[in-house]
């Protein structure tokens, strides 16, 4: 590559303490976004296990759905279900910000596309409670 | 590989599908399977995992929300000064993701 761009040891890094993200809210809110990618990982490897369980038989499966009701499961849960939601909320307002929808000439405003979102998510849920739960 | 060019438009397309089945499926689950039915408020049909589409569906579910954690847990680590165990952490992370994908498909076939 015949760039002008200088040697790797001479480019600038700046050097960031390892609690950077402790300073301000906004850099706060930003890290516990981006945890709640590991919350939802977390939940997804508990729900592995419990089809797990699915597969070993009808009593497994009961047993172990009945561990899930002590308090620590459900503390498990209820925490996890936050990070879901601040995830599901977060992505829901960057995508409005990314997807420009126009209408004619004018752009759609960024708070209709977000309240589609809102929408669609809402639709998604009932459906899945209905497959799930109903079915 | 040719210099400049790099494989991250791939991972950054299966955390981008990552969080959108993240963003609206994920929670009704967490409900469902976390809180309705240990709680007594709802029963659940198990049958309903035996369904091909249910699988299918699943399958999706579990897989590219991974790929969205490997993405987004490698860059923040790497943000959080780990920079310098940059290629084994994105091993990890993204193997992670492909092991738990064929982890899916196999506990979901045996169901």
């Amino acid at each position: 590559m015949t760039s002008t761009r200088p040697e790797k040891s001479q480019l600038y890094y700046p050097k960031m303490p390892a609690n950077w993200w402790l300073r301000k809210r906004n850099y706060l809110l930003f890290m516990l976004r981006e945890l709640s990618s590991v919350f939802i990982a977390l939940f997804l490897a508990v729900f592995l296990v419990q089809i797990y369980r699915l597969g070993e038989g009808a009593e497994y499966y009961a047993a172990y759905m009945r561990t899930f009701s002590s308090p620590g499961w459900i503390l498990f849960h209820l925490v996890a279900l936050a990070f879901a939601l601040l995830h599901s909320v977060t992505w829901f307002q960057s995508s409005a910000v990314v997807l420009q929808l126009r209408l004619g000439e004018q752009e759609v405003p960024r708070s209709v596309v977000m309240g589609l979102h809102l929408v669609v998510w809402l639709v998604a849920s009932v459906v899945i409670l209905w497959i799930f739960i109903v079915y | 590989m040719n210099e400049g060019k790099t494989c991250e438009p791939f991972w950054w397309g299966l955390f981008s599908a990552g969080g959108v089945v993240a963003a609206i499926f994920i929670p009704i689950h967490i409900l469902i399977t976390g809180m309705a039915v240990p709680l007594g408020w709802l029963a659940e049909s198990s049958a309903v995992y035996q369904h091909a589409w249910v699988k299918l569906y699943l399958f999706v579910l579990v897989s590219l929300p991974l790929f969205h954690w490997a993405h987004r847990f490698y860059f923040t680590l790497k943000d959080m000064g780990l920079k310098v165990i940059d290629k084994p952490l994105a091993f990890l992370c993204y193997g992670s993701a492909v092991v738990g994908t064929i982890i899916a498909a196999w506990l979901l076939l045996r169901v």
